[in-house]
């Protein structure tokens, strides 16, 4: 029996193609990619060995470090709403809807899988000032206020993009963290209800740190696919004004395909990828940290 | 007992009862709904309306006349049509290129028994944490070398690659959860692994790659990096690129036909997803307890 799960002429019939493409369309290029970092040029003029010019190059950009900047601080705020917005409304699903939360969670769940291009385009003309005021605007001068050009500025527009985010995502975060909440044992809540654990308190020093795990695990999906944000900014903004709203993700895609640096552009994608490497491990490594002591805590 | 656990104490006992708790719940819901969904329904509005009327009439009005030929020259002026069928046709082979070569490598790794299976797998997880970026330089070369740029065959094959860490990933712990003596019964039987993987493999994951699949499916199909990188002919744009595009096909923007477009892309997206919304949620539930 050993022999024939162990059958060598199946094993490389069925895993053969799958590790073909992915040697061929993603390993190999990412050390191409990592070569590229050495030269400079683009398909059309070739290429010339550039020694470390690029990473000289990328210390002293300071529309690298400005990107970057954004890229950190679109990933914090995003995060931080994203998983707290989906939180309350998982707490909401299974407290408070119980069985009846299956229409809301639908309802709330659409905006995920709709194209980010289109909630872009959506949320342009909702915020838009001209050529006529959008619903937002629209709404404020009925409340007696000014229309604001909310793309036009960087602040603005920035929120703009982070109410989108929430909008969008929410519905995501909400289900897979309803997903750790049903696990909670009912007696577990129902034993602290009773020695006097109200709403607040329950929340607290129950419900959390019993659903840490996937807090964090929704806080780790969230960075990573924040951090990479690309669509919606090309969509909603193109980056501007200026350049105040391109993150790492476009800035290298315009040095690449726009300014046909490709050596630079690998360079700066390898830049993202150390980043959000980083960011990965150390959010991990305090996750652990945080399980162990809420734990200790708890005996 | 506190004043904040009686309302609960209270609905348990009689849950026709109303109780400021429940009005609280109700409004917030209530609310909840009505940010989800207003966009979509000034979206649709604005769909139906003339130029004229967009631009001078109040911005919440219905149209006076329902401009059905919004989504006429959405669908044909606007290259819309074309899209589609780019969009169909760079998605399906690849999600079925995709599922197949990734289902197989799953079972592989998962059921049978080899040395440097752990790694392989490894080597496969590890390729979930690299973003697109860094792939689209050497990408680009190869296909313009290649002669490929400028054809669907970077689609489908970047596609293909890009979804495949995941889908392996998901699938090996899709058949952890199939009984070991299910496979070795059917080798005592006399069935060949290849036999086991087609008759009996596929069946009882049949669900796991149909949540997959929807998985797969969205993110290829809502994709614009690769779609924007590798072609840049506009007969060869997918839905998601002519959509980005559309204002500048007219010059000055035509709001009808652009808001008929939108429409287009979020409502057939969403009666996809009503057809099928079920399974999506139960696999990303316990998809989120395995991973």
């Amino acid at each position: 029996m050993r022999s024939v799960l162990g059958d060598r002429k199946t094993i490389i019939l069925l895993l053969a193609p799958a590790l073909l493409f992915y040697t061929a369309i993603k390993v190999v290029p990412i050390f191409w990619s990592l070569g590229l970092t050495f030269f400079e040029g683009n398909v059309l003029r070739g290429f010339t060995p550039a020694g470390f010019a690029n990473f000289t190059r990328l210390i002293g950009d300071s529309n690298f470090w400005e990107s970057l900047t954004f890229s950190f601080r679109y990933a914090a705020v995003a995060t931080v709403l994203q998983v707290s917005a989906g939180y309350l409304l998982a707490l909401l699903y299974v407290f408070a809807l119980k069985r009846s939360s299956v229409i809301v969670r639908t309802i709330c769940f659409f905006p995920v899988i709709l194209p980010t291009v289109a909630v872009a385009q959506l949320f342009k003309r909702l915020f838009a000032i001209n050529p006529q005021p959008g619903p937002v605007n629209a709404l404020i001068e009925f409340f007696g206020g000014q229309s604001i050009d909310w793309l036009g500025d960087a602040t603005t527009a920035f929120w703009v993009f982070m109410i989108m985010d929430v909008w969008k995502s929410m519905g995501f975060f909400a289900v897979l963290l309803f997903a750790g909440l049903v696990d909670i044992p009912e007696e577990l809540i129902e034993s602290a209800r009773i020695d006097g654990a109200n709403g607040l308190r329950l929340v607290r020093h129950m419900i959390i740190p019993l659903s840490l795990p996937v807090l964090l695990a929704a806080v780790v999906f969230a960075i990573n696919s924040t951090f990479k944000v690309f669509d919606s900014v090309i969509a909603l903004t193109n980056g501007g004004p200026g350049n105040d709203t391109t993150p790492l993700t476009l800035y290298m895609f315009r040095t690449t395909f726009t300014y046909n640096e490709y050596g630079y552009g690998s360079t700066l994608a390898l830049a993202l990828t150390v980043v959000a490497f980083l960011i990965t491990i150390l959010v991990f490594r305090s996750s652990r940290r945080d399980i162990t002591a809420s734990g200790g805590a708890k005996k | 007992m506190t004043a904040a656990t009686a309302p609960v104490v209270r609905r348990r006992r009689r849950s026709s009862r109303v109780t400021p708790g429940k009005i609280i719940i109700w409004v917030l819901t209530a609310l909840l709904i009505f940010v989800m969904a207003a966009p979509m329904v000034w979206l649709l509005i604005s769909s139906f309306k003339t130029q004229n009327e967009f631009l001078t009439g109040g911005i919440f009005d219905l149209p006076a006349q329902w401009q059905w030929n919004n989504y006429f020259e959405a669908w044909v002026t606007g290259n819309f049509a074309t899209n589609v069928r780019n969009s169909v046709i760079a998605t399906l082979p690849s999600l079925f290129l995709l599922l197949l070569i990734g289902v197989a490598a799953g079972f592989v790794l998962e059921v049978m028994v080899w040395k440097g299976r752990n790694t392989t797998l490894l080597l496969f997880l590890a390729g979930i944490m690299v973003p697109g970026q860094m792939l689209l330089v050497p990408l680009f070369i190869s296909y313009f070398r290649l002669g490929l740029t400028e054809t669907y065959w970077p689609f489908i094959l970047t596609y293909t690659a890009m979804g495949l860490p995941l889908t392996v990933f998901m699938m090996a712990a899709y058949f952890r959860s199939v009984p070991r003596e299910v496979f070795e019964a059917a080798t005592i039987d006399g069935a060949s692994m290849l036999r086991s993987f087609w008759a009996i493999g596929i069946p009882m994951v049949s669900n796991a790659i149909v949540t997959l699949g929807l998985v797969q499916f969205f993110s290829i199909w809502n994709d614009l990096l690769v779609a924007l990188t590798f072609v840049t002919n506009p007969d060869l744009a997918t839905i998601q690129v002519g959509l980005l595009n559309f204002s500048g096909e007219y010059g000055a923007t035509n709001y009808g036909p652009l808001f008929a477009a939108i429409c287009l892309n979020v409502f057939g997206t969403l009666i996809v997803f009503l057809m099928l919304s079920k399974k999506i949620m139960a696999g990303m539930a316990s998809g989120a307890i395995k991973g």
